[in-house]
């Protein structure tokens, strides 16, 4: 440890002003502050600090996801052999998934973090974490067969378009991840929707649909049973079928504070009250499905837990959060169960309301200036 | 008794060397008045080097308010006055002879006096900038009369001197220095206690005010708490504020006719050996105390608590308005895998550390900063340490972009950057908070006047 130490004090100057490299200063930063928590003290303001950084927290973040991710590995291999009608065992499967999602993963982060170092070193910043979360998010919501040289695209779209362009981490107004997404969703759509892309190298003869591709077309025979659903044993994007590990995570999240409960609560609740309004309209049978089956089909959990309470692309005030929340659970169930062409409404509920929750914001800080104008008047009159 | 107002959003941060209860008499050698400690003051030098000063006469005045004077807490001569940058005076240094004489300023009862000649007193004597306001934590005004004057006979900060002692057996300076105070405003005096800690009869018995009871972790001790709840500030509207250590300095002023800033200082922090109060006067070199009552290291000196104090050197001056200096490690380390490893022993008020299940361990803290600044990403945070209806991420992005009309709509008049320093203790982004909500002060005073 202390040779290491040694070693970067050594090289440190290199890429300092007027070093050899000064060029690739906040590249050197990323790597030395990855590896050491800095020694800066405070000067201004509290002498102590909290012992909290950004860095902790994006790790939490992903340890919360890590279930998912391991499930959904192990799940690419169990379909992809199911499809066969082959029953292999637990190794197989996982390792099997594993050659499918790795190189996802591999792809996901090196653009991402590629661009993010470039653009830090243009703007002489130091490089923000959050795309660590970001590109273990983006893996979890494709699926299994997605073109790697697509995905590639999508990724650079997502952090230029989706973050760069409006200065960064902390001012994007979308959800990175499922900016990538969007963007596959409609450039490549035919690698993002129907029955053939959820299961991996699956046997054309077999059905790869998942539940809400069969719901739209009001197909509610040999439908997955709840136990399936809700523990994941369905075709689907990577990570988002088990519901059961998505709690686990979220639950995680929760205990340590990362992720906000107030959003992750109300998104669940805005589902399920537009399920029940959807069961007493009762106009066709998918309105007839129980309100909470639709909790644990498509990426309604992983949405809710993992991409809805991203902070930067939420609303940031606590009321506004509950409204923020409680949309986002209508509106995806609202798509989901009205529009012809997309089975699943939660990429774009979330996407939609992110452009909303500055608006909502803004209405809960203005009620709060009003009533500060109000007190001044009324003392005033006093 | 009135009600308790219950503070429930605020975070207590429990710190090693706390001050046992033993008060050391001290006189150093040498005091300081540092101009740097009253903000917005533009000193002008009514002294020079050498010069023979007793307690009470004036060392400097305000350029800008030049009835405001700044007085010697001891007698002796001016053995310095040290500049910074661009000849700034950062401390004027009064060198004691011991025998603490002061100026008459003559005795006067605050029954039979009128609020003009009061003023006058305090001014003269250097008693008036122990009086500040809101907004804008400025010395007051003298020709302002606030709606309420606000006494706060607690501090709820890490480590922080105990009121009672500071008062104990000074019930009838305390008093008088009440009564003045009550001449001063035709509103109310406000004297606002702890629920459970505050035993003084010295407080408890205080007459001419209204005495309101607080509870709750820190800032329940802030004035801007108190003020929220009892009497929130408006656009155009003034309160003034006084600590109890300052109440007695104007009680003996009016009682003897002499300028005595006797106070107790807490020295405290896990690096100081017997953490105790000292009994001297305003600005104390903290030479004598620290000397030999250090643990090894490089350390950090303090006037003022972790949150807000300001940093000073192992031969500094107590500040104007603080009754406690702590002393803790400096943090200049470097940490392997520091963000990655479970970290026990670690402070944090987030879950990401198994700190929040011991809630009672006290910590030997320092300074380092455990990261590196960031853009805003977290929200919420902030909210559960800052008990006001205000939203604190909002105004501190109000000010970065020095937005005047959102900054008022947002309520900065109601509060001040020590209100911020739990936020900026706790933030993950690092970033300073409290130098911003100082500059946005500062901005809105220069905009306002």
């Amino acid at each position: 440890m202390k040779a290491l130490r040694k070693f970067l004090d050594k090289q440190k100057p290199h890429f300092q002003q007027g070093g050899r490299f000064e060029k690739l200063e906040s590249t050197f930063e990323a790597f030395e502050t990855f590896l050491f928590v800095p020694n800066t003290v405070t000067h201004s303001g509290a002498h102590i600090r909290d012992a909290i950084d950004m860095k902790r927290t994006m790790i939490f973040v992903i340890i919360g996801v890590i279930p998912t991710l391991l499930f959904g590995m192990w799940n690419v291999g169990y379909q992809h052999f199911l499809s066969y009608g082959q029953h292999t065992g637990i190794w197989t499967n996982f390792i099997f998934g594993l050659g499918k999602v790795l190189p996802i993963i591999i792809v996901s982060y090196a653009v991402g973090l590629g661009i993010e170092f470039l653009f830090a070193q243009i703007r002489h910043h130091e490089v923000n974490e959050g795309y660590l979360v970001t590109g273990i998010l983006i893996p979890l919501i494709v699926p299994p067969d997605i073109p790697l040289w697509e995905l590639a695209i999508a990724v650079a779209f997502a952090v230029i378009f989706g973050k760069e362009v409006f200065g960064g981490t902390g001012m994007n107004v979308f959800n990175p991840a499922l900016t990538a997404r969007a963007f596959l969703f409609f450039a490549y759509p035919g690698n993002m929707s129907g029955e053939k892309v959820w299961i991996a190298d699956k046997l054309d003869s077999f059905s790869g649909a998942t539940p809400l591709g069969k719901a739209l077309v009001g197909n509610f025979h040999n439908f997955p049973s709840v136990h399936d659903m809700f523990f994941g044993f369905i075709p689907g994007s990577i990570g988002e079928t088990s519901t059961f590990l998505i709690i686990i995570g979220g639950l995680f999240l929760l205990i340590t504070g990362v992720a906000s409960w107030r959003i992750m609560l109300s998104v669940f609740a805005g589902g399920y009250v537009m399920g029940l309004i959807f069961n007493l309209w009762g106009a066709n049978q998918y309105m007839h499905l129980p309100a909470w089956e639709h909790l644990i089909m498509g990426g309604f959990a992983f949405g809710a837990v993992f991409m809805a309470t991203d902070p930067v692309t939420s609303a940031q005030t606590t009321k506004g959060k509950y409204y923020y929340g409680f949309l986002i659970g209508m509106l995806a169930i609202l798509i989901r169960v009205f529009n012809p062409a997309y089975p699943e409404g939660m990429m774009l509920a979330i996407l939609l309301m992110n452009v909303f929750a500055p608006l909502i914001d803004h209405i809960i800080i203005q009620s709060n200036i009003k009533k500060r104008l109000k007190r001044a008047r009324v003392a005033l009159i006093e | 008794m009135s009600t308790v107002f219950f503070i429930k959003k605020g975070l207590d941060i429990r710190l090693l060397g706390d001050a046992e209860k033993i008060v050391v008499d001290l006189n150093p050698r040498l005091f300081a008045i540092k101009p740097t400690d009253f903000i917005g003051c533009f000193p002008k030098m009514l002294v020079k080097e050498g010069d023979v000063v007793k307690a009470g006469s004036p060392l400097f005045f305000d350029k800008y308010r030049d009835d405001i004077f700044f007085t010697s807490p001891v007698s002796g001569k001016v053995s310095g006055i040290r500049r910074g940058a661009k000849r700034k005076i950062l401390e004027v240094v009064v060198e004691s002879d011991g025998k603490n004489e002061s100026l008459d300023f003559g005795a006067a009862d605050p029954a039979k006096t009128d609020r003009e000649t009061i003023m006058k007193k305090l001014l003269k004597s250097g008693l008036w900038p122990v009086i500040r306001q809101r907004p804008y934590s400025v010395t007051a005004s003298p020709k302002e009369e606030p709606k309420a004057i606000f006494v706060p006979a607690f501090d709820s900060s890490p480590l922080a001197a105990d009121f009672d002692l500071v008062v104990h057996g000074h019930g009838e300076e305390f008093q008088t220095g009440l009564d003045i105070l009550a001449r001063l405003t035709k509103g109310r005096v406000y004297l606002n206690v702890h629920a459970k800690k505050t035993m003084s009869k010295v407080f408890l018995n205080a007459k001419n005010v209204e005495i309101n009871r607080f509870k709750g972790p820190h800032p329940s001790g802030n004035v801007s708490v108190h003020l929220n709840r009892l009497s929130p500030l408006n656009k155009g509207e003034v309160i003034w504020y006084v600590y109890p250590q300052d109440i007695l300095a104007i009680g003996r002023l009016f009682l003897s006719g002499k300028h005595d800033t006797t106070r107790l200082i807490a020295l405290t922090g896990s690096e100081i050996k017997h953490p105790q109060y000292y009994k001297t006067r305003t600005g104390a070199s903290i030479n004598e105390m620290v000397k030999d009552n250090v643990q090894k290291g490089e350390l950090r000196y303090i006037s003022g608590n972790v949150l807000t104090g300001d940093k000073i050197d192992k031969s500094g001056f107590v500040g104007f308005y603080h009754t406690q200096v702590t002393v803790i490690p400096e943090g200049n380390y470097y940490e392997l895998f520091g963000w990655a490893l479970p970290g026990f022993g670690k402070f944090s008020m987030s879950h990401t550390f198994p700190s929040f299940l011991y809630p009672d361990k006290k910590y030997r803290l320092d300074t380092n900063m455990h990261g590196g600044e960031r853009a805003y990403v977290m929200t919420g945070m902030f909210e559960k340490v800052f008990p006001f209806d205000i939203y604190p991420l909002q105004l501190i992005k109000a000010i970065l972009v020095e937005d005047i009309d959102l900054m008022e709509n947002l309520g900065i008049y109601e509060i001040d950057a020590e209100d911020f320093a739990l936020c900026e203790v706790i933030d993950t982004s690092k970033t300073e908070i409290q130098r911003i909500v100082r500059n946005g002060l500062e901005l809105m005073r220069k905009e306002m006047s």
